[in-house]
């Protein structure tokens, strides 16, 4: 658990992250039959100035555990820490001032924005909710720097959510997470619900901005090679745990854990020629419902080396005994008894040079 | 790599498509797009200059213009509107078209017919028609009105409160509701309204308040629950806002649409019931003067002498269609998706 | 409009669309959801449709199979020729019997596109009684034998399950299943992975391919995903504002694309074996379907945009070895 990329501090750390919902019986007299583990003691730390991507399928608890980052959701056990001090105990002032920090881009940009406020309604609420930041006389100007900022035209104020394209929108969402110069932004899937032209579009406008206000991230989301581009650091989740995390050379070229190599032999790859040459594995069945999540290692029941050890006992994130002496790539955090190097990322020329 | 190229937006297209997980890729606007304004960068390597639109301070349509740009050109709302804009102005100053007065009867005339000056001929007591029916609007009107406003209230507090924080509140409105549901109306009225000797309208308005408000209470309850599921009611809760912001300004001006479509048809139901109620003997009591009023004693004589039954019956037909046909047309134009 | 790209074998055309329009009526006058497209498939050939939302790679697919909502959808010209007969003077229960029996459609949504209430054996079986007049024993054991096919595990024990029972990707072998049940000549997928988990989108791929090899039938894929495509299609049809801007045989188009749209977006997806610097980013917005620009409805967001490109509409340039390029300067984009 300990980073060894650990030059800068840790401006966040997650230890042990639990998040259950109660599953209920009976409509009056309620009793908890069982629980979805959505989240099921995740460690993590954020380093000032990086990028952390998390990588998953759907149903891995990523979402909830942007919510929970964000303090949307309060976890069942477990601790966050922003700068040294556990937040999600705070209530009231203290968590309000802890917000400011700590903001979100969300995934769906057409459910993202008030449709019964302008642009600038929107982008100005945040100094509504916390005066302290912009004197009353000083918003608008502040909204229209940050409308320029994001690449959209300052004079567009008046204008309706509806009026833009998910792009647009999408940059507007951004603009609002900016206004009060978080340290840290918690963006869940925030490219996924765009065209193809328009996501290399705003992965590069949140590119620029990470130098220009000195942002941390946590980039969430499914597609694997997008994880890559932003990420610094990456964190594979399955069924509520990180199961692999390492540097993203060390994740996506020596992949050490099973179910990121599968994941990452599933890619396609825009190369026919790949097509020919490329292993892929296959896994076999779905992934287990989380409120029956399976004994000991939670990917066995999918996993093609599952032996007996992996039934009983579950598998540490940690650097696996096979490669703690190593200085290789390989010797990364993997949640796997049998861990081992296995390239499945196929490497060719770019196609256009 | 390719050459950075960082450009924003060339104009402003809404392209309505939920993009890459949209189901059908094609998609229009609709219909809300401004002029298309090429849109200078920051710092873009494309073109770079002033939006010629900008200053030109095109007004940004809200939903609520769309909502009214769709009624007007709605021929059902135009006809609803002016017979209840009519309705409202004769039951304000029922002078303006009707001289008489309404309680000045001569038994001497009783169930004569139409005659110069009196159109509308006589009733069982030798009151005018013309002249009832016409202040007989008025009773309807401010039964209907105040009724809906009562249960809209009351209604939407309840129901919004229960809905926005749920919890074991919303679990006990739920089932207050359902009790509520279960009351079966006109009984309810009869064994209500029998023990009130009051003459005034305000025993039926709260009647039917103490009634309705369960209808309104389920439909802001689901609405409240819908819209504050959205990601930016999320987001402002992220941004540190109180429940009190989050409500007044998130979640109920996306959640009232629902709430004025079901009042608006419900007013023309208390309208009717105010006279089925009456014609029950249990409602509005004479001097009052009151189309159910008038329909309880004309029944028997229908035979001889229809008009004194149709045209109260006919007016309040016309009122109840009409508020229900504005019910309709402005669902219509708040939530195009029922179509 | 010049030919289609050959077929690279002689293999013999299935299904052959030239120059097909489709508008759509909307209160603020008519949107050219599709304007000229012209594409064929041969028995046994996977063409891919490549485009993003609005380009009407979907409409297009709508008008072969005859589901398009008319209205406010309505074809104003060209033909659909199906194994010799053009589908648009068919009369509507001619057209029926096609569908469904010849041409079968897979959709994004499997959830939504099963029935409910009805068991999943019951729904496959259906077919074979509406159209075989089977039995419903006999097409009871049809469905297993196609959910067999599909590589549904125990597809004995769960031929009497409902829709809800399946996870998403075995709801999509079932709908890959019906679609299979009368053997059609011609399958139509419409983004049929999208839904679906990258580990699951590669099952559901595979088989996809592995059927149509088996059943030698046409299948027409529709994307926007680059990399799906470049996994199983034989040739590629770029669709961009209602036109195909760019057809090749696969392999070519990845090596070099011959339109700026192509080359763009195959410039704009990051790689998974590298970390690029900067992205490369496709300028600006698909266009607005009801004020489609004048001249290449590409010129706005393209690089090489010249005068001639604001008037003049390009045609689908013949480019060597069967390919078409509707670019002034495919020479340019191709060789630059």
């Amino acid at each position: 658990m300990a980073e060894p990329a650990g030059r800068h501090e840790a401006i966040l750390e997650v230890r042990g992250l639990h998040k259950h919902y109660p599953l209920t019986q009976g409509i009056v007299l309620k009793r908890q039959v069982g629980a979805v583990r959505a989240v099921d003691g995740v460690d993590l730390d954020l380093a000032a100035g990086e990028t952390l991507g998390i990588v998953g399928e759907s149903g891995c608890g990523k979402s909830t555990l942007a919510r929970l980052l964000v303090h949307l959701e309060r976890p069942t056990a477990g601790v966050i820490r922003y700068k040294g001090e556990d937040i999600t105990k705070l209530s009231g002032r203290a968590l309000k001032a802890v917000r400011r920090n700590i903001q979100m881009v969300f995934q769906d940009p057409y459910t993202a924005l008030n449709p019964r406020m302008t642009v600038g309604d929107i982008i100005g609420e945040p100094y509504e909710i916390h005066p302290e930041v912009a004197p009353k006389g000083d918003r608008r100007q502040k909204v229209q720097d940050l409308l320029d900022v994001v690449g959209l035209n300052p004079e567009y104020l008046n204008r309706y959510p509806h009026q833009f394209s998910g792009g647009q929108r999408q940059r507007i969402g951004i603009a609002r997470g900016l206004a009060l110069r978080p340290e840290i932004i918690v963006a869940d899937e925030p490219v996924s619900a765009l065209d193809v032209s328009v996501q290399a579009q705003v992965v590069n406008l949140l590119d620029r901005l990470q130098d220009e206000f000195a942002l941390s991230y946590v980039f969430i989301a499914h597609d694997l090679s997008i994880v890559r581009h932003i990420s610094d650091r990456v964190g594979v989740m399955y069924l509520g745990r990180i199961v692999e995390t390492g540097k993203d050379a060390e994740i996506y070229d020596h992949p050490t854990h099973p179910y990121t190599q599968a994941l990452l032999s599933a890619v396609p790859v825009p190369d026919p020629t790949a097509r020919e040459h490329r292993e892929r594995i296959l896994l076999t069945g779905d992934v287990p419902s989380p409120a029956n999540i399976p004994s000991g290692c939670r990917f066995r029941t999918r996993c093609w080396k599952a032996r007996e050890r992996c039934a009983h006992e579950v598998p540490p994130l940690a650097v696996p005994a096979a490669f703690r002496d190593d200085r290789s790539p390989a010797a990364h955090d993997s949640a796997c008894h049998f861990a081992q190097e296995k390239h499945v990322v196929p490497v060719e020329p770019g196609p256009v040079v | 790599m390719p050459e950075p190229f960082y450009e924003p937006d060339a104009a402003v297209e809404a392209v309505a498509a939920a993009g890459a997980g949209g189901a059908t890729d094609f998609a229009v606007d609709g219909g809300r797009t401004p002029r298309k304004t090429p849109e200078g960068g920051p710092q873009g390597t494309g073109p770079v200059g002033p939006d010629p639109s900008a200053a030109s301070g095109e007004r940004a349509r809200s939903l609520w213009s769309d909502a009214w740009r769709d009624l007007r050109g709605n021929p059902v709302f135009i006809v609803s509107g002016l017979v209840i804009a009519f309705l409202v102005v004769i039951s304000v100053w029922p002078s303006l078209i009707a001289s008489g007065n309404p309680l000045q009867c001569d038994l001497a005339r009783a169930q004569q017919g139409s005659q110069p000056g009196h159109p509308f001929g006589f009733n069982g007591q030798g009151c005018d028609v013309y002249t009832r029916t016409v202040y007989g609007a008025r009773t309807s009107v401010t039964v209907g009105v105040c009724a809906t406003l009562g249960v809209a209230l009351l209604g939407s507090v309840l129901g919004g409160l229960a809905g926005f924080f749920g919890g074991a509140w919303d679990a006990l409105l739920s089932r207050v509701t359902d009790v509520f549901f279960g009351i079966p109306v006109v009984l309810g009225g009869l064994v209500f309204l029998s023990v009130v000797t009051s003459t005034t309208v305000w025993p039926v308005i709260g009647f039917i308040v103490l009634l309705g408000w369960p209808q309104i209470a389920r439909i802001a309850r689901g609405s409240v629950i819908t819209v504050k599921q959205n990601d930016y009611v999320q987001a402002a809760r992220a941004l540190g806002a109180s429940n009190a912001r989050m409500l007044l300004r998130h979640v109920t001006p996306n959640a009232v649409a629902p709430v004025i479509v079901v009042a608006t048809i419900a007013l023309g139901t208390y309208i009717s019931l105010e006279a089925t109620l009456s014609y029950l003997g249990v409602g509005l009591k004479p001097p009052t003067v009151s189309w159910g009023i008038d329909l309880s004693a004309a029944s028997p004589y229908v035979r001889n002498a229809p008009h004194m039954l149709l045209w109260p019956a006919g007016a309040l037909a016309v009122t109840v269609l009409a508020f229900i046909m504005l019910g309709d047309a402005v669902r219509d134009a708040l939530d195009p998706k029922l179509r | 409009m010049t030919a289609t790209p050959g077929t690279p074998d002689a293999s013999p055309v299935l299904l052959d669309v030239r120059d097909l329009h489709v508008e759509f009526r909307t209160r603020d006058g008519a949107a050219r959801a599709v304007n000229g497209v012209t594409y064929s498939v041969a028995e046994g050939e996977t063409l891919a449709v490549l485009g993003e939302s609005g380009s009407g790679k979907s409409v297009t697919a709508q008008a072969v199979m005859g589901i398009l909502d008319v209205p406010p959808g309505r074809i104003t010209g060209g033909e659909i020729r199906f194994q010799g007969r053009d589908l648009l003077t068919l009369k509507e229960d001619e057209r029926r019997k096609v569908r469904g029996r010849e041409m079968a459609m897979i959709f994004q949504d499997a959830l939504s596109s099963l029935n409910p209430v009805l068991s999943v054996g019951e729904q496959l079986g259906e077919m074979f009684v509406v159209h075989r007049g089977m039995s419903r024993k006999d097409a009871r054991n049809k469905a297993v034998e196609l959910m067999d096919r599909v590589r549904i595990p125990a597809a004995r024990e769960r031929v009497g399950q409902y829709p809800h029972q399946f996870s998403g990707g075995m709801r999509q072998r079932i709908m890959i299943a019906m679609a299979l049940a009368l053997e059609p000549a011609l399958i139509i997928a419409d983004e049929p992975t999208t839904a679906l988990d990258v580990t699951v989108q590669a099952q559901v791929m595979d088989l996809l391919a592995d059927l149509r090899r088996e059943l030698a039938m046409g299948l027409i894929l529709i994307t926007h995903d680059l990399g799906v495509v470049a996994d199983v299609a034989d040739k590629i049809a770029v669709m961009y504002a209602g036109r195909i801007v760019e057809s090749a045989p696969v392999h070519d188009i990845y090596k070099a694309p011959a339109h700026p749209y192509t080359k763009g977006l195959l410039e704009s997806i990051p790689r998974l074996d590298q970390k690029g610097q900067e992205l490369y980013a496709i300028k600006g917005l698909p266009p607005n379907l009801l004020r489609i620009p004048p001249g290449c409805a590409f010129h706005p967001r393209c690089p090489l945009a010249r005068d001639v490109c604001r008037t003049d509409e390009p045609p689908l340039y013949d480019v060597p070895d069967g390919r078409g390029s509707a670019c002034h300067f495919w020479q340019e984009t191709l060789h630059g």
